[in-house]
């Protein structure tokens, strides 16, 4: 039946049918170009134009990253609305912490973003600090320099994986979670875990760096910056997959900025803004690096700004490495500081010490301290305010993915529906960060 | 072969590291040996007592910080203002959240952290909820969109409900959650209901409930509902009270 095809003439001319919808009637087309009726089965294909799909994505979904939901409404294939759904994974840990001394609260620190465990140990640790009203040693500084960036490394080397995975590309993902293995033993040779490190404490970190842990480390820093050459070769001028990836999702600076985006989702806008050259912590305006800024602020220019993060993040860890001085890790502070094992064990006021230490918890002044580091998704705050008891009165994280995320109606609307799963891997979310 | 470089491969990523609009502002740099009390003054805070005598309750600068208390009513126009002022430019909202105090004397606190990215300042924006009024502020969604999801939380964890919010749902917890408002200090860490009660909830949930009117109301997914669900969202009954 060639030169059939469906005409849909009732929107323009005929009514609706008995459920209110608007009537469609096969028609075929003559030589002439002029509509013949057909019968029904006829018909090639029914003409769906107008009359939208819903359509749910997750929570238990591979692409989402996690048990995100998004409900969309397709028009063919082109997203019309996007509905995103979260809180499956929802444990109250704001609430938890209400309940927790600070040094207790860290183990929490660990699961939210996990990730960037030992990153979010760093930062709780360093807004406690400010509200306990301490400064850590130089050697303790150093040493959670490094402990970030490493983070930094893990979580944009598992961004790059999936997302490889996502976009159809497998087989940098291998060499992605190659390197990541490497940079998990180093963790688990310093703190004794992978994954929930636990490592920093209030005033200090929980262990001091093992014999023989920096040369793994610049063993590690001299064989890294190759395998992110060899991903950057594999991805970079790829044709799938900058087809892929280019001109999706763009986001203006303006509005990123205005949707509140941190971290690589808002500098490949092209803002420069990164805490820790603005609001800097933990001596980073003393290190030498640079901030990566996109042009254009789509799905590319972020896989770009993470790129060239890696390589950065490799820059800081070996000035790191170079100037790690030597001293204790922990402050001398008994009012935060737990006393030795050795002297706890040996000594009555230090076992008394001890067990007030453990059993009451350290208490700071009345006040309230918010403090944000520059987490791999973005600015990562910790509001703590304290009544002067041992537990705070609000724990409160600013969670950059969750931020971030909630611009995802913005960025999918008119794209295709196989693009949505490109962008949504591009904000790099994780949802245990999100759901708290 | 190639003749030109396509602009694409052209130096994508700008290394770019702009300085602060003010130039005699300090470089910045790590805080140390910060004092609880007192310290500088963060210019803004004196900027809004100019502009707004009648609206800073307080002005505390507690560990470096700055915070200016504001009335309620306030705030809006305030964080507004800050916004669009250009020796402020506070154009970053990093934070929407409450606090409420053991103390039940203490009231209920909206706090507002901002950000201005070319003055590299931060400021902290409180607002107390008096006793027994309905727990209302103005959202400042009409400034920052940002504030969409974040206010949506304060909303699901305190019932602080914000004005002028387009789509004040609960984010976190389930629209149909009828335990209350967990972050407050009434609720206990276990929930309110025992656990039999939860369990013969969770079993009677319709999983169909957990779409949203919104969505329902694209293509016909409507009419396949149950019809009780039907009732309910017709109905326009609140939800999570």
């Amino acid at each position: 039946m060639s030169g059939t095809r469906t005409v849909d003439v009732a929107l323009s001319t005929s009514g609706l049918d008995a459920q209110g919808r608007p009537q469609r009637v096969p028609l075929a087309v003559d030589r002439a170009g002029n509509p013949v009726a057909v019968s029904a089965p006829e018909a090639m294909e029914p003409d769906l134009q107008g009359e939208h799909m819903l359509i749910n994505i997750g929570p238990q979904h591979p692409a989402t990253h996690g048990v995100l939901r998004l409900v969309l409404e397709l028009d063919g294939e082109t997203v019309v609305r996007c509905i995103p759904h979260i809180g499956y994974l929802h444990c109250g840990f704001e609430k938890i912490g209400e309940y927790r001394q600070y040094n207790q609260i860290i183990p929490w620190t660990d699961r939210e973003d996990y990730l960037n465990s030992i990153g979010n140990n760093v930062a709780f640790a360093l807004s406690a600090e400010r509200l306990f009203g301490v400064d850590i040693t130089p050697r303790c500084t150093v040493l959670r320099v490094i402990a970030a960036e490493l983070s930094r490394i893990i979580s944009h080397l598992v961004w790059l994986g999936t997302t490889c995975i996502d976009i159809g590309a497998f087989t940098p993902f291998l060499w992605a979670f190659q390197e990541r293995e490497n940079v998990y033993r180093l963790l688990e040779n310093w703190v004794g875990a992978r994954l929930t490190t636990s490592a920093t404490r209030v005033g200090g970190m929980a262990a001091d760096i093992p014999t023989g842990w920096v040369d793994q480390l610049r063993g590690f820093l001299s064989e890294f910056p190759r395998t992110i050459d060899e991903i950057d070769r594999m991805l970079t001028r790829n044709a799938i997959w900058v087809g892929r990836t280019v001109g999706l999702g763009v986001m203006s600076a303006e509005e990123a900025e205005n949707y509140g985006l941190s971290g690589p989702m808002l500098r490949a806008s092209g803002l420069a803004y990164d805490v820790r050259k603005d609001f800097p912590y933990l001596d980073y305006e003393t290190y030498e690096f640079d901030v990566p800024v996109g042009t254009r602020g789509d799905v590319y220019d972020r896989f770009l700004v993470r790129m060239e993060e890696l390589r950065q993040s490799v820059r800081i860890l070996n000035q790191a490495v170079d100037r790690l001085p030597d001293g204790p890790v922990n402050i001398d502070d008994p009012r935060v500081i737990l006393p030795p094992k050795s002297k706890a064990m040996n000594e009555m006021e230090s076992m008394i010490h001890h067990f007030k230490q453990v059993m009451e918890g350290p208490r700071p002044p009345i006040g309230e301290a918010y403090v944000a580091v520059e987490s791999p998704k973005g600015e990562k705050g910790y509001y703590m305010v304290s009544d002067g008891t041992a537990k705070p009165v609000r724990w409160r994280i600013r969670p950059p993915s969750f931020v971030n995320l909630s611009a995802i109606p913005k960025l999918v609307e008119g794209h295709l529906l196989s693009d949505v799963i490109a962008i949504n891997a591009s904000i790099d979310i994780v949802m245990g960060e999100i759901d708290r | 072969m190639t003749t030109g470089v396509d602009p694409l491969w052209e130096a994508p990523i700008r290394i770019v590291y702009p300085g602060s609009a003010d130039p005699t502002a300090p470089a910045p740099a790590t805080p140390t040996n910060v004092p609880h009390r007192g310290g500088p003054e963060n210019p803004s805070a004196a900027a809004i007592r100019a502009r707004f005598p009648d609206a800073v309750r307080r002005v505390d600068v507690v560990w470096g910080e700055t915070t200016v208390v504001v009335p309620v009513n306030r705030v809006l126009e305030i964080v507004r203002w800050l916004h669009d002022e250009p020796l402020h430019l506070y154009t970053y909202l990093s934070d929407v959240t409450a606090v409420e105090f053991r103390d039940p004397e203490e009231p209920l606190t909206v706090v507002w952290h901002l950000r201005s990215l070319a003055y590299r300042r931060f400021l902290r924006l409180k607002a107390e909820l008096p006793a027994g009024a309905p727990l209302e502020v103005d959202s400042v969604w009409s400034v920052f969109k940002g504030a969409d999801w974040l206010e949506r939380e304060c909303y699901d964890m305190f019932g602080i409900r914000f004005r002028g919010h387009p789509d004040l749902r609960r984010i976190l917890m389930w629209e149909q959650y009828l335990e209350g408002f967990p972050l407050r200090k009434d609720f206990p860490l276990r929930g309110r209901f025992s656990r039999a009660e939860q369990l013969r909830q969770a079993l009677a949930a319709n999983p169909e409930a957990r779409y949203s009117m919104e969505e329902l109301s694209i293509a016909d997914a409507f009419e396949d509902l149950p019809p009780d669900m039907r009732t309910r969202l017709q109905g326009g009954e609140p939800t999570g009270e």
